[in-house]
Formats: structure tokens, sequence, C-alpha cells
């Protein structure tokens, strides 16, 4: 739980306790930073490590002894050991002996009391961590996948370009048809602005003819009715009506 | 297993049997560099078994301090023989 608590602080402390050896030495907590760099992604940390029993003594130890002793083996070497540290003497018994019972005794106690609180402290911790760190992973995931997302859409418009040329083809298409239609129609206009011209000078020229022609015939026929054949005429009109009505049997 | 017949030079420790145990000793290199590297291979190894972990126990902590109580018992003991033998037991 400790080692969870310190997972930075732990090695920072064991460091100060190993010899001066690693000053100067780029801390390498893991063998894979002491060679050239790996740019893969390290392993994840291993789930639990290596387990200790009683806090003091590792498991190895004990499956050391399994085949040959038993279960208790441990247990009967630990017990003859103490007791022969005690009674020849290597272990002194002192006031200090009694100051470490009781310091290891609440030590225990702590432990066994709040140890579950701390680790899951810690593991909260690190949860957070972790959190952050994928939190800005799935960002930038995200982020990519929309950017690939509008680049396939670029490309699916890229691809819309011959409906656009064409659509800009017909439209001039268009443009140069009115434009030679307006122009045919002027051409028409113009034409036949000239060939009415045309018509309106002949015809003007043929009626100012026949006018001059008939003033002229008439001038010409009154002078050369004189005052008597005006008169032999008028006599000859009046007899023919007199004819005229003698014969009622006239056709009407 | 890679291959069997291990030449000695590089056997593990716990590998070694004991009556190879003088002539592996020896074979062991002894310049600062591999005093060095030797002191390093054992930090990490210990760090990476109790350390970095996820869910680390007391013992990877209570270990080293028993370690260095026991150290400093031995190197404090003759200081407490003599205390005896002086008459006080303090």
């Amino acid at each position: 739980m400790l080692s969870r608590l310190g997972l930075r602080a732990a090695p920072a402390a064991l460091k100060s306790l190993a010899p001066s050896l690693s000053v100067g030495v780029l801390h390498a907590s893991r063998p894979f930073h002491t060679g050239q760099h790996c740019l893969a992604p390290l392993p994840p940390l291993p789930e639990k490590g290596g387990q200790v029993r009683h806090g003091l003594i590792p498991e190895e130890f004990f499956q050391f002894l399994y085949p040959k002793t038993g279960v208790t083996g441990p247990y009967v070497l630990g017990t003859g050991l103490l007791f022969y540290l005690l009674s020849k003497e290597i272990y002194i018994v002192n006031h200090e002996t009694i100051a470490g019972a009781c310091t290891v005794g609440v030590l225990i106690y702590i432990v066994k009391k709040y140890g579950g609180d701390v680790a899951a402290f810690a593991d909260r911790l690190n949860e957070e961590k972790v959190a952050k760190a994928l939190a800005v992973k799935n960002d930038s995931i995200n982020h990519l996948e929309s950017i690939i997302e509008q680049e396939k859409k670029e490309q699916w418009r890229a691809e819309g370009r011959s409906y656009l040329f064409d659509a800009k083809r017909n439209n001039i298409a268009m443009l140069l048809e009115t434009n030679y239609r307006e122009r045919l129609l002027t051409v028409y206009n113009e034409v036949k602005k000239r060939l009415d011209y045309q018509i309106a000078v002949q015809q003007l020229t043929r009626r100012k003819e026949q006018d001059h022609m008939i003033n002229w015939i008439e001038k010409n026929v009154a002078q050369s009715i004189t005052a008597q054949q005006e008169k032999e005429s008028i006599a000859k009109c009046i007899s023919d009506l007199k004819m005229l009505s003698k014969s009622p049997q006239a056709a009407v | 297993m890679a291959d069997r017949p291990v030449p000695l030079k590089d056997t593990r420790l716990l590998d070694v049997k004991l009556g190879q145990l003088p002539s592996w000793f020896a074979m062991r290199n002894f310049t600062p560099s591999g005093l060095t590297g030797a002191v390093r291979r054992g930090y990490d190894s210990y760090l990476n078994k109790y350390i970095n972990v996820k869910k680390g126990g007391i013992g990877g902590i209570a270990m080293v301090l028993f370690g260095y109580v026991v150290v400093s018992y031995v190197w404090n003991y003759e200081h407490l023989i003599s205390m005896i033998v002086g008459g006080s037991i303090i």
C-alpha cells in the first residue's frame, strides 16, 4: 500500500538508501531505458508484485522449503533461529527491545487498520492520472478521425468536379446561343429596315411620277381644249341626252 | 529452454550447484563497472518485483526497513557487547 502511494517517492527513498553509485547515473526504473530509445509503447505494469508473507518474508522462501519440510518448516526454522539468537545472546535484550516491540505493535495495528483506505486513495490517484492520459489520447484520436472524415468528404467533393464543369459548359453554351440569336435578330431588323427604305423610295418615286404625269396630261388637255371645242362638246352632250330621254325603254 | 549446457560463467546464482560455487564466484568480474552493474541489476530486479506494480503491498518497503534494522544492529553489536561487559545495560 505504501508502495502504491509512493510510486515516485519510494524509488527516491530507496535511491538515497542505495550506495552513492547511483548518483550521476540516469535513474532507470525499468530495464528498457538503459539501452537505446525504444519507441514502442511500454508494457503495462504487472498487477501484483512478488508475494510477501507476514510483510517480511518472500513467498519464494516458503516454496523453497516446502518439498523438504512441508508447511511448518519455515516457522520451525524461524522459531529455532529466534531461540538460538536469544540464548546465545547474539540478540541482546535491553530497553530498546521493549521500545522496538511497542513500535512494531503500533505499526502493525496502523497498517492493518488503515492499509485498505490508503491503498484505495493511492489507487484513485493513479486512476485519475491514467484517465487523464487516456482522455488526451482519445481526444487526439477523435480529432484525427474527424479530420479523416473531412478529408474523405473533400475527396468525394472533388469527384463532382465533372458535373460542375458540365454545368459551366452548358451555361456558356446557352450564353453563346442567346448572343447569337440576338445578333441574328439585329441583322434581320437592320436588313429589313434597309429594304423597307428602298421600297419606300421606289413607291415615292412612282407616285411622284404618276402625279406629275397626271398634272401634265391634265394641263395639256385643258390647254388643248379650246373654247370652241368646248361648246361643240356641250351641244353634243345635250343632243345625246335628248335622244336618250326619248326612248324610255332604254335598259335601266 | 534455450540451451541446456550453459557455460558456468553465465549461469544465474540460483542455478549454480553448491560444489561449483567457489569457481563460479571466482569467474565473476570484479571490475568497478562489473560491481556497479551487479548492484544496479539487483536494485532493478528488487524494484521491478516489489515496487513497480499496480497493487503493491507493505512487503516492498517493510523488507528494506527490516534489512536496515538488521544491518544497523550488526554494526552496533560490538558497542552493545561492550556496554553489557561494562556492567550497564543501557
